[in-house]
Formats: C-alpha cells, sequence, structure tokens
C-alpha cells in the first residue's frame, strides 16, 4: 500500500517535468544540431551537408566576428567585476544599515524595468542631442556635439549596465555571510587594507563572483539590444548574425549553425570557469 | 574597512564619492527617460520646451499619446496576458520540480537536475531558435501526415508563452526549491504517520509552508515574461508584446510616446520593489 501510493506521487511529479525538458529543452536542441547539418542541394532540396558551418570558417566576417562576441563578452564580465565590486562591498559592509537596504532596492529598479526601457534611456544620454552632449556645449566645452552614440563606447555601456547588476546580487549575498570579525581580527593583527581584501574578502566571495561571472558573460554574448540600439554600423556582434538569417534572410538552417556555434562557445567557456572554480552549475542560479 | 572599525575620512569619502557616481550611472537612463516623457517637444531629445501631458493624452496628427496609441496599449495587454499565463505555468511545473528533485529520488536524476538547470546558461536567442525550429519542423510533420494545422506550432501567442515558460520554470525550481531546503522534513512525516496519503501531506503541510516562496516566484515569473525579447522575438506571431513593439519603434519611428510608456513602466516596478520591502521587513 505504502510503496503504490508513492509511485503515483512519483509519477504526478516526474511527468510535468519530464514534458517540459524533453519537448522544450532536449528536443529543440536536437532539432537546432539536425538542422544546422541540413543545406539546399542543387534541386533544391535539403540534404545532410557541412555548408553551413564550411560558410563560418571561410567567410572571415563570421568568425572574426565570434571572436570579437566572445572577446567582448569577456571584456565586459571584468568591468561589470571591476565596477560591482566596491559597491557590493559598501553596500554590505560599509554604508549604515540604513542607507543600504534604500540603496539596494535602488539597484533591483532597473533589472526589473528591463533592456528596452533602460538602453533607450542610453540613446537620450547619449545622443547628439542627448545630456551630455547639451550639457558640455552649455558649459562651453565643446560647439559641435561629439560623437557618442553609436560607437564602441556606447555599446560597451549599454553591455556593462544591462548586465552588471547580475554581478552584484551574488556578490553581495556572499558578502552578507562573511563574518566581519575576521576582518576585525586581521585588522587588529595589523594587517593593511590591500592584504584584507585580496587575502580574505576576495577568496571569500569568489562562489559569489564566479556565478556573476558566468551569468554576466552569458548575457552579454547573448544579448541583441544594446549592441543592436546602441552599437556603431560597423560593430561586429555574433547575436546580430543570427537575427539576421532567422529574420531577414531566413536562412535557417546557417542560423542554425551559427546558434550551435555560439551555444558551444558559450558552454564551453562557462565549463571551463565552473572547473577552475570547482564549482556547481546549480549554485549559479542563486 | 568596515563599520565596526574606525575609518579614516580618506577611506570613508572616497567610498562615499564612487558610491554616489555608481548610483548616478544607474539611475540616469530611468530618470531622463521618464523626464522627457513630459518634454513638450516632438524629438526624444533635449531642450527642455516646457511642461505637457500630451505623451500620454494627446490624439492629434503629429502627437499620438500613450492612451490614444493602441498598437502600443495593445501590446502592453498581450504582454500582460503573456506574462501571466508563462507565470501561471512556470509556478505550477517549476514548483512541481522543486519537489520532485528535493523529495524523491530515482535513476537519472542527476541528468534530469542538470537538465533543468541548464536554461540559466543557454542564451536566450538559442532557445528561441531552437524553439521555433522544433515547433516549425513538428507542425510540417503533423500537417504532411495528419492534414492538420495547428496553431500553437506557428509562431503565435502560446509559442512565446512556452518558449518563456522554458526558462521560467527553472527560476521557480530554484527560488521554491530554496525555501523547501528549510523545510521540517518531520512535519511531512507526521501527517503520513497520521494516516494522510502523500499528496495529502504535500497539499496540506508542504505547500502552506512554501507558499511565500510561490508567491514570489510568480511574481519574479511575470516580470521576467514581461521584459523578455530575446526569446520572444522569434515566437510572436501578428501580435507583438510590449518589450517587442519598443523596440521596432525605437529603431525606426521614436517619439516621446516611447518615455511615456517608460514612465508608467518605472513607476509601476518602483511601486512592485517598495511594496515588496515593505513587506519583507513585516517579517
Amino acid at each position: 500500500m505504502e510503496k503504490k501510493q508513492f509511485n503515483i506521487t512519483f509519477y504526478l511529479l516526474v511527468i510535468p517535468v519530464l514534458l517540459w525538458l524533453v519537448l522544450l529543452i532536449v528536443l529543440p536542441h536536437i532539432d537546432l544540431l539536425i538542422s544546422s547539418f541540413k543545406a539546399d542541394n542543387d534541386m533544391g532540396e535539403k540534404v545532410f551537408s557541412f555548408a553551413n558551418y564550411m560558410a563560418f570558417f571561410e567567410d572571415s566576417i563570421y568568425w572574426r566576428t565570434f571572436i570579437n562576441t566572445a572577446l567582448y563578452a569577456i571584456g565586459v564580465t571584468i568591468l561589470a567585476f571591476v565596477v560591482t565590486f566596491p559597491i557590493a562591498f559598501y553596500l554590505t559592509k560599509v554604508v549604515s544599515n540604513k542607507y543600504a537596504s534604500f540603496l539596494t532596492l535602488l539597484l533591483l529598479i532597473p533589472l526589473w524595468v528591463g533592456e528596452l526601457v533602460t538602453i533607450y534611456g542610453w540613446m537620450i544620454i547619449l545622443g547628439d542631442h542627448g545630456i551630455i552632449n547639451e550639457f558640455l556645449k552649455y558649459i562651453g566645452l565643446i560647439e559641435k556635439p561629439i560623437p557618442l552614440l553609436y560607437t564602441d563606447l556606447s555599446m560597451t555601456i549599454g553591455l556593462l549596465y544591462m548586465s552588471m547588476l547580475f554581478m552584484i546580487v551574488p556578490i553581495m549575498s556572499t558578502l552578507e555571510s562573511l563574518d566581519d570579525s575576521l576582518i576585525e581580527a586581521a585588522s587588529d593583527l595589523g594587517a593593511s587594507k590591500w592584504d584584507i581584501f585580496t587575502k580574505i574578502i576576495i577568496p571569500y566571495s569568489m562562489p559569489g563572483i564566479t556565478s556573476g561571472s558566468i551569468i554576466v558573460f552569458m548575457l552579454v554574448i547573448g544579448d541583441y539590444v544594446a549592441p543592436n540600439i546602441l552599437g556603431g554600423k560597423s560593430s561586429l556582434w555574433f547575436t546580430e548574425q543570427i537575427y539576421n538569417e532567422f529574420l531577414s534572410t531566413f536562412n535557417w538552417n546557417e542560423g542554425a549553425a551559427f546558434g550551435f556555434l555560439l551555444l558551444f562557445l558559450s558552454s564551453a567557456i562557462v565549463w571551463i570557469a565552473l572547473r577552475l572554480s570547482g564549482q556547481k552549475l546549480e549554485r549559479v542560479g542563486q | 574597512m568596515i563599520r565596526s572599525l574606525p575609518n579614516s575620512p580618506l577611506y570613508k569619502y572616497s567610498f562615499r564619492f564612487y558610491a554616489i557616481l555608481f548610483f548616478t550611472f544607474l539611475v540616469m537612463p530611468l530618470i531622463v527617460v521618464a523626464v522627457l516623457a513630459f518634454n513638450d517637444s516632438n524629438f526624444i531629445a533635449l531642450p527642455w520646451k516646457g511642461f505637457t501631458l500630451d505623451w500620454f493624452f494627446a490624439n492629434t496628427d503629429d502627437r499620438l499619446g500613450l492612451f490614444a496609441d493602441e498598437d502600443l496599449l495593445q501590446s502592453i495587454f498581450i504582454s500582460v496576458k503573456t506574462a501571466f499565463f508563462m507565470a501561471l505555468l512556470s509556478t505550477v511545473v517549476g514548483t512541481i520540480a522543486a519537489l520532485l528533485f528535493e523529495e524523491e529520488q530515482f535513476r537519472f536524476k542527476g541528468l534530469l537536475y542538470f537538465l533543468a538547470l541548464s536554461p540559466l546558461v543557454i542564451p536566450g536567442v538559442i532557445l528561441g531558435i531552437s524553439i521555433l525550429l522544433s515547433s516549425t519542423i513538428a507542425g510540417g510533420y503533423i500537417e504532411k501526415n495528419y492534414g492538420l494545422d495547428i496553431e500553437l506550432f506557428r509562431p503565435s501567442f502560446w509559442l512565446v508563452v512556452l518558449g518563456q515558460f522554458s526558462f521560467g520554470a527553472t527560476y521557480v525550481m530554484l527560488l521554491v526549491g530554496a525555501r523547501l531546503k528549510k523545510f521540517d522534513r518531520t512535519l511531512e512525516e507526521a501527517a503520513l504517520s497520521l494516516k494522510a496519503t502523500r499528496l495529502q501531506a504535500i497539499w496540506y503541510v508542504t505547500l502552506p509552508f512554501l507558499r511565500p516562496a510561490i508567491i514570489g516566484a510568480f511574481v519574479v515569473a511575470f516580470l521576467i515574461s514581461f521584459s523578455n525579447f530575446n526569446t520572444t522575438i522569434f515566437l510572436i506571431g501578428s501580435d507583438p508584446t510590449l518589450p517587442v513593439e519598443l523596440y521596432s519603434r525605437v529603431k525606426f519611428n521614436s517619439t516621446p510616446v516611447l518615455n511615456a510608456v517608460s514612465f508608467v513602466i518605472v513607476v509601476f516596478i518602483t511601486i512592485v520593489a517598495v511594496t515588496n520591502l515593505f513587506f519583507s521587513r513585516k517579517k
């Protein structure tokens, strides 16, 4: 009797989960892989072919874009860490508790407002008649607007802005569990601030840094809105190639191949990051 | 160094200075979009030409305010509808997944758990194109063999819901699972020893304990859906969601009505965030 009830519950739980994972995760990715190996032959029929991958390696614009995107994503991840780590430390350990909860709340608002609104905001700020140019003109520093929008700078600002809060939140949650007495003890024993930072605080927050870095990297490498709206005509962004294949030129098979390459690259880098830090994938989501 | 230690003024002020810079950087785009929603100008740029509510209410040849712009209102309505169904589906399946992985032991559990977490590290564009591909293949197969044309397999409202659900359930699973880890298993055992079936024990004992986390996860899933672009763009049919509509307008036809809708979103999110803070303080 006991045994049978256990089974009913188990199947009630496992069936929806299997449907979700098989129909929406596993099968689509198998289809993606199969489609990426299909191309039209001379008769216009779909046949097995390496043509989509060959196109990627033969046309230098594709693989240069690919490498450019990967390097950019790594760069923005490092930048996000450098910019947000002092703030994470400040909010968890330095500023009085009264302000900390208010400022933490402030962090979450751009996160939930969504990328389109904030990227649109940056477009207004950086434009030729935007806030920065009008201000510089007003104080008489410049006469003609300096081009800020549609440059690598504006694209970097956009990518940093949309991703950096995903770095700060996991770092803050590890720093919150760091016992202040460790820092007090080190300080009492005469350790310098630099030593305390590099030998206690950074090593302790490593799990948060890893989670944050993985999420930021994934968001940046898969982002479309920031490069497309804020980046220049010459900005090379790999997701834009995938969008074009699917939504403009309708070459889905080549798009599938590009998608698979992007998935491969991002999984490889995440795998390496998890390996180097000895962390589990499960922690990334927390 | 930290609150409990004496800090030099230089240390304190340089930290404070950096924090001011950072938070200015953080709120600047939000304030700029919100303020320019009230600018009496036809362009989304400075100079400031005076205060107006035109971008909310006007309905003239050269100005169409938010509440007169039917396409925009329609896209908000579609986004709310999408987010509601996505959050509902994600909450149900994500909670079930949390229960499954916390309470049951079975073969291939590790593999299944890995798959359930994988949407965290799959870029949204990949989920979008792969679900588009497989639904198109499935739709084509069914049409060829059974002569049926099923809307679900074409880019459509429900395909967007399913596409967003594919990663929404992961976030719900993690949020509910975190609370489930704090659950005192003896409560469920007590219910079982009092002759409750396992389903009754879950329904009457475990789920009430999880309720705050489930409600929180529903809200999170709703907000994730409401702002999603990367997956949605590949799966929409004829009815764009708000982010897709905003994107095409930012790209091709921007007027300050975009600021008006942004203003509404910023105010709405701020209210949700403050309410959330208020409730978590009360506890």
